[in-house]
């Protein structure tokens, strides 16, 4: 159950801003909504972001920027994303739900509210992104993600540096269209690993291990080893803890294997 | 607030309460094909179209739909007729109740994608449940009806 | 047999309506005017109501009222639709002081719209003395805490259940000596099996609505599989006379056994009688899934003992089913766990099935397609895939040796005779469908991946013998064409379909000169209900024995008007004519109106009844590829085989889909559909985004076969489809994963995570 009491297109970010600030114990940006209605939550004014123009994806000065308002479809199918990165993000969205849920679900809304099974924070973090927020400034997706929500800022945009990486996504499900039990996803360039485990069940993390392993030449076993015992991790109603734990080294180890062979 | 959404060509010129749902706005004004299944944004049942591009209703804001074009399956009445006939060839509809946002989604997906695989077809479909038919019936219709492409030869108002 | 319109893959008659998206369904046509009634339900699994404080949300504006354990009336009633007296336990108040499981009801509101409504639920003040539950049911038996301790708990039958101990019911049913049987035996399988309460899942979720009419009767219009019984036990539990309830049926989207039992129509049902207002209830999806019915979680052991050539000489098997915090359905469901396994293994056999059925304080459980059988076909066929593997033979073929054989009496199905059976050519069918020559036990696809098969074989029933009723008026309107008036209830099934084929085919006219209605109790011709896989076999009976009277009132009335001597008319489906001078002649239409205009009238209609004595049982082999991923744990159907004999397929599209349907539902209970409760007995998969069922991609394109038998009893030779078709995966899958991995899951469902941890 939730309730809006005012709701609001504004005409700028500098206006949408001005609005949270008034109040933001009792003020919403609204992401995708797609699970506005779970919660149960007295919105007094809700800030709609969608006639901002966020909705933009853009390769510019080596960087792709990407709006707060892309769909996760845009992910899955813009030209410029398909292309890059072995098609990383299309990967890790592709299953979520379905084309009418990723049609509304947005960036933006993933990642500002860093949920632990988010397939978009676990594949963002193994790129080199970072979060434009309209206070907070850029600041790398990492740190982001290890500082608490700050719910008096607006996530503006995501950059992604533009460097070519290669990249794989690797993940298991109960469901085709459920939340990830486990996700890994794996980039390389330059002989520089990224090593990112989400659905732990908590959020997203990098192993640094599992990236000094693949660095050191250790090859992508140790590396799901090390990945599997750097981070923690949970039980929930979708796996335990062990279970967990066994899949990171898996899907690690064959998310490298993947890059190795798209580098050769 | 007040809002002007376009449904099926139909301008709605309305005051609607601030957290109604596009869902809800369109039952509300006689849109019954539009069906809720689920709370969670799982289930694909009430798929409409946002400017052409299907979406979950259930969860849209109707006030973001303000200046909007919406389709429903009442807007395609008859190229949904058609491909219904394709579904009742194979008893595929069983109880029905998923069948406007299931065929809300397949001809979202004609209009998307050119000559997609099978494996695609069912990607794009997955958002859709049914707990009646096992998706079978379903997928012979959509082939014989991929196959006969009728919507080259009929015209559709 | 020559036929028309039976066997014929005809198109549901609603298919036009329902894809086009017509507003057919019951909240599609809701008075405007209507109250929105919602149930504010217990957050405790066992509570004693110390207070409720409604004052101020009485107050809040929109508000028509406000009902609470005072408000009911005391009568004792079980919401299972079945026969009178029904077989389930009286054990529920409308609303009680005692709430006996999360989402049980503790106050109904209704009021002008959804807000004021949800306003009001906010400011009921409830008090609960919170009591400690008894949530797993093996450890409810005898346990300290009792679900059901009042004095006014009320059985029609004696059937050995004993609420101070939590026993809803126990029994047995035994023929030889199991022990000794067991002793003599080469080899015996002693093994334990659990299934859990999966959720029925039709997408259109519980809803009524109700109204005085002119007469002030309770009019009430809901999505039920039960009409008349939903009748009766609503004038039952609201204290009314029957005759003052009328209960109508529109299209359904999808029940599965779900509205075999009342859910939400005594709430607004109340309300109207309350405030003579419309009122209406629309359940979200996490209340059809935390409050209403689901399948009985059991657990099944079992021993079955066979000699070193395979034939079974024993099957011993126990039940412990839970029935949640209510009875419905409980006392009958357990039944059909031993009665629908055992007889495929108990020709040569002496068996014993013993079984108990207990509350606890979960959600009660109910009707959910398979009704027990599905629980004892996993562990009884499991049991024999295990046996198989001990005997050192081939499942399919230990089977085949065992199997009942038509025309002997089936001493473990109420020992009613085997009438018609094709399971041996269903079997052999499915192997070659599936490859079993080739791909049997496993296949290695790559070095972590290997493809395991599995089957399991399993029956229903027909109806429940002797107890099942259905009537049918068929009417002869003028202009010639015909009414057939059913109680059967369509649930998107596709009855209405199937029974105006064998109309046509009785009449011999098309399709097009049949009209089917929904039900409504006020104007329909009785019937039990679509539950029990009843509707086709003993409706589709009453059908039969209806249009063939009609067809002889037809020759008989055109007789008198042709002036010839009955017997020497004839009813061709368009004219009835002399069959010694044909050219004496008249028309249907004609005759049609000359019945209903001018002197000597007749309008013409026929009425049967229909019951049959024995449930003749429908079989099914079942064949699962299973490819496992051996790293990850990950299993997935690739492809899936089930060969059904449900004796004469009167529809064949129909028939296909219900048993794909059927076996992506089984495939969904194997590997996907849990349902768990947190300690507090909260259940915690109560969302389509934590209770999986299988989407597109999750399935296989599954492939269904016929072997059609010859059904005697049955109307042109059919038996049952609807619930067969879910029993075989569980068991078939398991088998598959076992031969891909080497790891035998007991317990549904079958994860990757048990996988992959049993392979350690």
């Amino acid at each position: 159950m939730y309730t809006i009491k005012t709701y609001v297109f504004p005409e700028s970010l500098a206006e949408a801003d001005e609005l949270l600030q008034r109040d933001t114990r009792n003020t919403a940006v609204l992401g995708g909504c797609c699970w506005l209605k779970l919660g149960r939550r007295r919105i007094g004014r809700a800030i709609d972001l969608t006639r901002l123009g966020l909705d933009q994806i853009e390769v510019k000065d080596g960087w792709l920027e990407l709006g707060a308002c892309v769909t996760l479809r845009q992910l899955e199918t813009h030209p410029e994303l398909t292309c890059r990165f072995d098609n990383l993000l299309g990967q890790a969205v592709s299953h979520i739900v379905g084309v009418q849920f990723r049609n509304c679900a947005t960036l933006g809304g993933s990642v500002f509210s860093r949920f632990g099974f988010s397939d978009v924070t676990c594949a963002l973090l193994a790129l080199d992104a970072t979060v434009v927020l309209y206070r907070g400034g850029e600041v790398p997706l990492e740190t982001f993600l290890g500082s608490p929500i700050a719910f008096d800022d607006i996530l503006v945009k995501v950059r992604i540096k533009d460097d070519g990486r290669r990249a794989a996504y690797q993940s298991v499900r109960r469901s085709s269209t459920d939340f990830p039990i486990l996700a890994a996803a794996v980039s390389c360039l330059e002989g520089k690993w990224k090593v990112s485990v989400g659905a732990r069940p908590a959020r997203a993390m990098l192993s640094a291990q599992a990236a000094a392993c693949l660095e050191a030449g250790q090859g992508p076993a140790a590396a799901g080893e090390a990945a599997a015992h750097e981070l923690t991790y949970g039980s929930d109603l979708r796996a335990g803890a062990d279970y967990r734990r066994k899949l990171a080294a898996v899907l690690v180890r064959r998310a490298a294997q993947t890059c190795m062979e798209g580098n050769r | 607030m007040k809002v002007k959404i376009t449904v099926n060509g139909m301008l709605y010129n309305k005051h609607i309460p601030n957290d109604m749902m596009l869902l809800d706005f369109l039952r509300k004004y006689g849109y019954v094909s539009v069906k809720r299944g689920c709370d969670t944004s799982n289930c694909g049942l009430c798929t409409v179209w946002v400017e052409g591009k299907p979406v979950l209703s259930c969860s849209y804001p109707a006030a973001r739909a303000d200046g909007k074009n919406i389709t429903t399956l009442e807007g395609v009445k008859e190229e949904a007729a058609s491909f219904g006939r394709y579904m009742t060839a194979q008893g595929a509809e069983q109880c029905g109740y998923c069948s406007p946002g299931f065929i809300m989604a397949v001809l979202a997906m004609r209009r998307e994608l050119t000559d997609p695989t099978e494996e695609e077809i069912a990607h794009y479909l997955a958002g859709n449940l049914c707990r009646c038919s096992g998706y079978a019936g379903q997928t012979r219709a959509l082939r014989a009806w991929m196959h006969d492409k009728p919507w080259e030869k009929e015209v559709y108002a | 047999m020559n036929l028309k319109f039976v066997n014929q893959p005809i198109p549901k008659l609603d298919g036009a309506a329902l894809t086009g998206g017509k507003g057919v369904y019951t909240e599609d046509m809701v008075p405007r005017d209507c109250l929105v009634v919602q149930v504010l339900r217990s957050p405790h699994a066992h509570a004693r109501i110390k207070s409720i404080r409604k004052d101020a949300a009485s107050r809040v504006p929109g508000i028509s009222c406000i009902l609470t354990w005072e408000d009911v009336p005391q009568i004792r009633y079980t919401l299972a639709g079945q026969s009178y007296p029904e077989p389930s336990p009286y054990d529920r108040y409308i609303l009680e002081r005692t709430v006996r499981y999360v989402g049980d009801p503790v106050a109904i509101v209704a009021g002008r719209d959804k807000d004021c409504v949800a306003r009001a639920m906010r400011m009921i003040q409830v008090k609960y003395e919170v009591l400690e539950p008894v949530l797993d049911f093996e450890t409810a038996l005898d346990n300290p805490v009792v679900v059901h301790p009042e004095e006014d708990w009320f059985h029609h039958y004696e059937d050995g259940g004993d609420p101070k101990r939590n026993l809803v019911c126990t029994g047995c049913d035994a023929h030889g000596d199991v022990e000794e049987a067991l002793a003599q035996c080469d080899v015996v399988v002693d093994q334990t099996y659990y299934t859990k309460a999966n959720a029925q899942a039709m997408m259109e979720t519980f809803r009524t609505y109700t109204y005085l009419d002119h007469n002030r009767r309770l009019n009430v219009v809901t999505s039920t599989q039960v009409p008349f019984h939903c009748r009766r036990t609503i004038a039952h539990a609201l204290g009314l006379p029957k005759g003052m309830v009328r209960v109508v049926k529109p299209r359904i989207g999808g029940g599965f056994g779900a509205k075999q039992t009342l859910v939400s129509e005594l709430f607004p049902a109340l309300v109207t009688l309350r405030t003579s207002k419309p009122a209406k209830i629309i359940y979200t999806r996490k209340e059809s899934f935390q409050a209403s019915n689901s399948r009985h979680q059991t657990r099944v052991h079992v021993r079955v003992g066979a000699m070193k050539d395979g034939t079974i000489k024993a099957v011993d098997m126990h039940a412990l089913s839970n029935a949640g915090a209510y009875g419905e359905h409980a006392t009958t469901t357990i039944g059909l766990v031993g009665h629908k396994s055992i007889p495929l293994y108990a020709r040569q056999a002496a068996f014993r099935f013993s079984w108990d059925v207990v509350y606890t304080h979960t959600m009660a459980a109910g009707a959910y397609r398979g009704y027990g059988a599905t629980q004892g076909c996993f562990a009884m066929e499991s049991a024999v895939n295990e046996l198989a593997e001990k005997l050192n033979m081939d499942p399919a073929r230990l089977r085949l040796m065992n199997l009942p054989h038509v025309g002997e009496n089936m001493a473990a199905y109420y020992n009613e005779p085997l009438t018609s059976c094709a399971l041996p050519q269903c079997i052999e069918t499915g192997m070659e469908m599936i490859g079993w020559k080739e791909n049997y036990p496993s296949v290695r696809v790559d070095d972590h991946t290997v493809r395991g098969l599995g089957m399991a074989v399993t029956m229903q029933g027909s109806g429940i013998s002797a107890l099942d009723t259905a009537s049918v008026t068929i009417k002869l309107n003028d202009d010639g064409y015909y009414t057939l008036m059913i109680g059967a209830t369509d649930m998107g099934t596709g009855c209405d379909t199937i029974l105006a084929q064998m109309a046509a085919e009785v009449l011999n006219c098309p399709m097009e000169r049949i009209t089917v209605d929904g039900v409504d109790t006020d104007h329909s011709p009785f019937d039990t209900g679509s539950y029990a896989s009843s509707t086709t076999y003993v409706t589709g009976s009453a059908v039969v024995k209806a249009c063939t009277e009609l067809r002889e009132k037809i020759a008989a009335e055109g007789a008198r008007r042709l002036n010839i001597h009955p017997e020497r008319a004839e009813f061709d489906g368009d004219t009835v004519f002399d069959r010694t001078h044909p050219e004496t002649a008249i028309t249907l239409d004609k005759l049609a109106q000359t019945l209903v205009a001018g002197v000597g009238p007749q309008w013409l209609t026929a009425t049967a009844s229909h019951c049959s004595p024995t449930s003749p049982p429908p079989f099914m082999a079942g064949f699962a590829q299973v490819e496992v991923d051996l790293e990850t744990g990950v299993a997935k159907v690739v492809d899936y085989v089930g060969v059904v004999d449900c004796g004469t397929v009167v529809n064949k599209n129909l028939a296909r889909v219900q048993a794909e349907g059927g076996i992506a539902q089984g495939i969904g209970m194997a590997l996907l559909e849990d349902v768990n409760y947190d300690p507090k007995g909260q259940m915690v998969n109560s969302t389509f985004m934590t209770y999986k069922i299988p989407c597109r991609t999750d399935l296989p394109e599954i492939r269904v076969a016929f072997e059609e038998s010859y059904e005697p009893n049955g109307p042109f030779g059919a038996k049952s489809i609807g619930e067969v078709v879910i029993n075989t995966p569980s068991p078939a899958i398991a088998q598959a994963v076992y031969n891909a991995t080497g790891v035998r899951v007991r317990s549904l469902p079958i994860t990757a995570e048990k996988i992959l941890m049993g392979m350690e």
